[in-house]
């Protein structure tokens, strides 16, 4: 019997939409060309953060987004996937990275986010091995971590509980149309017949858009993360530099790092991020990860002592316009899009799910859904 | 024969041994303690993968016992935990 959605991507996103429409009473089925959380999911920090985003519909997303995260750790009480509310600083180096800081938190704070100024010698008490001189700090605590490759993983498990199946090691090759209605993909495991398909391919969406007649324009954007050897409690929240929401919000395809230092549950510290557009090149660029590492000690100046053992590279889904695509095709009927979320599809995924569901169900969206429709995209193809 | 020294204990081995095989011949088997948990850990795979076998050497901790050659008048200590609780102190 054929499902009422087929979801493509076994990713967070993937998994967020699967189990809002199955939590609705739609039958689903998720495919995946490889294994859950096999791609972007597995190659962040699980970061849901307020903090890097600007007033906007973003942040609107993002906001109803927490909410979800906090209400789905209650409704998966005992799945774990290592919610944890550490909360965001965000520090200024000079004086003018301070004013930029300073007026961007004003605005957050008008658009509904939590954020606290905190004096240079107050961040030393929340962040003792910071280093001295920095200017000021905006204090975000609703900044979260999840453990996504985890999170991934219980929202399907959640979403086959409501009778969601899972089809992996299954790749879409294209389409089957029918009165100009898209009625399922042909894959490499045979057909698959629904009434609507969810792009959800994460940095590979706009491959899949083309293939589905519905091109979206999706494109990889590298980042790296250093991993150090496990380290006793040092370091309690998500800490980066002030420079940092400007990166996130830069279009170029070249180079960019900022300092983005964080613990993790486990012992070792995260540390990012990297920006550039080079394709699905995952080649290790060591001038990437110096930069990485040269920043980091900067930040912190105990991690000079401490070893790096691992590093890897993912690939952010980009969108040119830096806001997600979700929504339904106004090409072609039966496709449905959630991706392009760039490095906040672990933040924004449940927002996303639900706006899916609640899209193919004829309700009322929670967040406004205009500004994400993929008919900005569908002109002049 | 040379020696080096683990948790205080003089530990003869062969030239180009690597401590775990040397400890090993002297009847040690435990090289750390866990983070959590404190449980015993010593050799597992033996070719530098695992990262089960971790000791201090001479002051740095997390180093690999079975990727490490002994040398003469080393200081190797068993590890507990991160083997870096005085980080920053």
């Amino acid at each position: 019997m054929s499902p009422d959605v087929l979801v493509i991507g076994a990713g967070i996103i993937g998994g967020a939409c699967a189990y809002s429409l199955a939590a609705a009473g739609l039958s689903v089925v998720v495919a995946d060309r490889a294994a859950v959380a096999s791609g972007t999911t597995g190659a962040g920090e699980g970061n849901i953060l307020v903090s890097d985003k600007m007033p906007g519909p973003e942040l609107d997303l993002q906001l109803r987004s927490t909410e979800l995260w906090r209400q789905y750790a209650e409704d998966l009480a005992g799945k774990t996937f290592e919610l944890e509310a550490k909360g965001g600083i965000a520090v200024a180096m000079s004086l003018g990275q301070q004013e930029a800081l300073a007026e961007l938190s004003r605005k957050q704070a008008a658009a509904g986010v939590d954020v606290h100024k905190v004096a240079a010698g107050d961040l030393l008490k929340l962040e003792p091995h910071l280093v001295p001189d920095v200017v000021a700090g905006r204090l975000y605590p609703q900044d979260m971590q999840v453990q996504p490759m985890l999170a991934a993983a219980q929202l399907l498990a959640a979403a086959r509980r409501h009778g969601a199946r899972l089809r992996l090691a299954t790749e879409v090759l294209g389409a089957t149309v029918a009165s100009s209605r898209v009625t399922g993909v042909v894959t490499t495991q045979g057909r698959i017949s629904a009434g609507w398909v969810v792009n959800a391919a994460g940095p590979w969406a706009q491959a899949l858009s083309q293939r589905l007649g519905a091109p979206v324009p999706v494109s990889p954007r590298r980042g790296f993360i250093l991993v150090t050897e496990p380290l006793p409690p040092i370091i309690r929240h998500k800490v980066y530099s002030a420079s940092y929401v400007a990166t996130v919000a830069s279009s170029s395809a070249a180079l960019q790092t900022s300092t983005v230092v964080e613990g993790t549950h486990s012992g070792p510290v995260l540390i990012g991020a990297s920006r550039e557009r080079v394709g699905y090149n995952s080649t290790l660029s060591v001038p990437v990860l110096r930069q990485l590492a040269r920043g980091a000690t900067q930040l912190f100046p105990v991690l000079a002592q401490v070893r790096v053992i691992r590093a890897y590279a993912g690939f952010r889904p980009y969108s040119p316009d830096h806001l997600p695509v979700i929504g339904v095709d106004p090409r072609i009927d039966g496709v449905v899009h959630a991706c392009g979320h760039e490095g906040g599809g672990i933040g924004l995924a449940p927002a996303t799910g639900e706006m899916v569901a609640e899209l193919l169900t004829g309700g009322q969206t929670h967040v406004s859904a205009e500004p994400f429709s993929p008919a900005r995209f569908a002109g002049g193809g | 024969m040379p020696t080096f020294i683990f948790d205080g204990r003089a530990v003869p081995f062969e030239h180009g041994q690597s401590i775990a095989a040397a400890l090993i011949g002297a009847g040690v088997i435990t090289l750390r303690r866990t983070r959590r948990r404190n449980r015993p850990r010593g050799l597992f795979c033996g070719i530098g993968v695992c990262f089960d076998c971790l000791v201090c050497v001479d002051g740095t901790a997390n180093r690999r016992a079975c990727l490490v050659a002994a040398r003469e008048g080393m200081v190797a200590t068993m590890q507990s935990g991160t083997g870096l609780d005085d980080l920053g102190d």
